[in-house]
């Protein structure tokens, strides 16, 4: 049996006043990527086909197929757009191909991803035909993928991170290791001028209160009021048929122990950590512009749509606590896996990057905790692939504010 | 420290959580509250997957029920200390 191979990456320096680095791509508008992908992205459903044939022949590239872009209109389009432009402006993507069934909106994305000054071209289909629009298309892409093959890594301060958060079929495991692990991680990066971002409007419901209080003054704790309360008002109340239990708590979480929404949520805060305050509110999708810190984000609940929104704001690495085992992961952004459940740990353990079940048995302390976070944050962004990368999880899921005109 | 059975996460709370794998019925259990770091013992009433809670006092029907120290929703039956907390004897207040 061969044995286990040590990795050869050394420690990052520790916490107490040492520096915190990591090698990335600083890109062309001094963002700082932990990969780097080349992406065919397309405009709309119909063209995933064009796009999957591009990814299919130029190998490396990664097609991100989705289920809309068609017919859309008012806020619905307008996130559309911020989604689909922020996934292409990552800084984990170093240069994008978009395929469209036409030209104008098609140019309307390749016109917001060039706001970069990453190399981005589009092609649409009407009056080519897919054939055609592969064979530039590829040619295109294999280009891009040669010109980013040759980019090299830098090393870069830890404040050129951009974390995100959101957990996933939670138990009552996650409110007491794997979330209170990512606050921990919060409470010691965010000092040092990383960006961090929370969502999940409906989850902090029970926990409303609390949330609120942890804004950074009361303007923004009102402004974060206003955001749960159109979220309660306009999405539950105004379409719930009963208490939602097996959907918020979804079954999963019951399973794993959970009982109703207030319970849920207060575990769900726990990845805010004890001392960090959010700065701002965001619109799905919307990237921060007020400087580092820890922020909020109006999104679901749902994995893939709440991942989705954070990567298309810029985030380049996301933490994600689960308790019972949720296995997402997402095209441009590296997911990592946290868990505190010792039976998922070892039922599902290829989806597990860090264990933190030790909190349980009082054998790890959450600051030990926290440090081994960090310390699987930096590894990420040096280049090791998460569980989720391995396992191909691509998750790309589009939040849908209501039905196409 | 010995391998707690159950963990609360503040001393107000009246439910603790299961945190290890096939707890059975009639065993004395280590409890600690986490915020401080106490402990305290409670016999298991019934069997109690790991995950989910029991009951840390006696709870009537229509209390409210507490974890983290904060109001988690409220019993719509009688819970007996020791007893196996869950959709089926508590319901939220909000939905």
């Amino acid at each position: 049996m061969a044995s286990k191979r040590k990795r050869k990456t050394s420690k990052p320096a520790k916490l107490n006043g040492g520096r915190l680095s990591f090698h990335g791509w600083r890109r062309e508008n001094g963002r700082v990527g932990v990969r780097n992908h080349v992406i065919i992205l397309p405009l709309d459903d119909l063209s995933n086909a064009a796009c999957e044939a591009v990814a299919n022949q130029v190998k490396g590239t990664i097609a991100i197929p989705h289920a809309y872009g068609r017919l859309q209109f008012g806020a619905d389009l307008e996130l559309f757009f911020r989604t689909i432009i922020g996934t292409g402006s990552n800084p984990n993507v170093a240069a994008v191909v978009v395929i469209g069934i036409e030209e104008g909106w098609t140019k309307r994305i390749v016109d917001g991803i060039a706001k970069t000054g990453k190399p981005v071209t589009g092609f649409g289909i009407e009056g080519n035909g897919d054939l055609m629009t592969v064979a530039k298309a590829a040619r295109a892409a294999k280009e891009y993928l040669q010109w980013a093959s040759e980019l090299e890594r830098e090393e870069c301060s830890i404040s050129d991170l951009w974390v995100s958060t959101k957990c996933g079929e939670s138990d009552t495991t996650t409110g007491l290791a794997s979330c209170p692990t990512v606050g921990n991680m919060y409470d010691k990066l965010i000092p040092r001028g990383i960006y961090g971002v929370f969502g999940e409007t409906s989850e902090i419901t029970g926990a409303e209160h609390i949330a609120k209080a942890r804004a950074i003054n009361s303007k923004i704790g009102d402004k974060w009021m206003k955001v749960w309360q159109a979220y309660e008002n306009e999405v539950i109340q105004a379409h719930k048929t009963d208490d939602l239990s097996e959907s918020q708590p979804t079954k999963g979480n019951i399973a794993g122990g959970l009982t109703t929404i207030e319970e849920k949520a207060l575990g769900n805060l726990e990845k805010i950590g004890r001392k960090c305050r959010y700065i701002d509110v965001l619109e799905p999708a919307e990237a921060p512009a007020n400087g580092p810190g820890l922020y909020y984000m109006d999104t679901s609940s749902a994995a893939a749509e709440c991942v989705t929104l954070m990567a298309a704001a810029g985030y380049a690495v996301h933490t994600f606590p689960t308790g019972q085992g949720n296995i997402i992961g997402n095209p441009v952004i590296p997911v990592i896996k946290i868990s505190g459940n010792p039976r998922t740990v070892r039922t599902m353990s290829e989806h597990i990057d860090l264990d933190v079940s030790g909190i349980l048995r009082r054998d790890m302390t959450i600051p030990a905790a926290g440090d081994a976070l960090i310390d699987m944050i930096i590894r990420t962004a040096n280049g090791r692939l998460t569980s989720a990368e391995t396992l191909g999880h691509r998750e790309f899921v589009l939040t849908k504010l209501y039905r196409s005109a | 420290m010995a391998i707690p059975h159950l963990l609360v996460h503040d001393k107000k709370d009246t439910v603790g959580v299961i945190v290890i794998e096939g707890l059975k019925a009639g065993t004395n259990m280590l409890g600690v509250v986490t915020a401080n770091d106490s402990t305290f013992h409670l016999k298991a009433r019934m069997d109690v997957p790991i995950g989910h809670k029991v009951a840390l006092v006696d709870i009537k029907k229509g209390e409210t029920v507490w974890k983290y120290g904060h109001d988690i929703g409220k019993a719509v039956a009688d819970i007996k200390k020791g007893e196996h907390v869950h959709v089926h004897n508590v319901k939220t207040k909000k939905w």
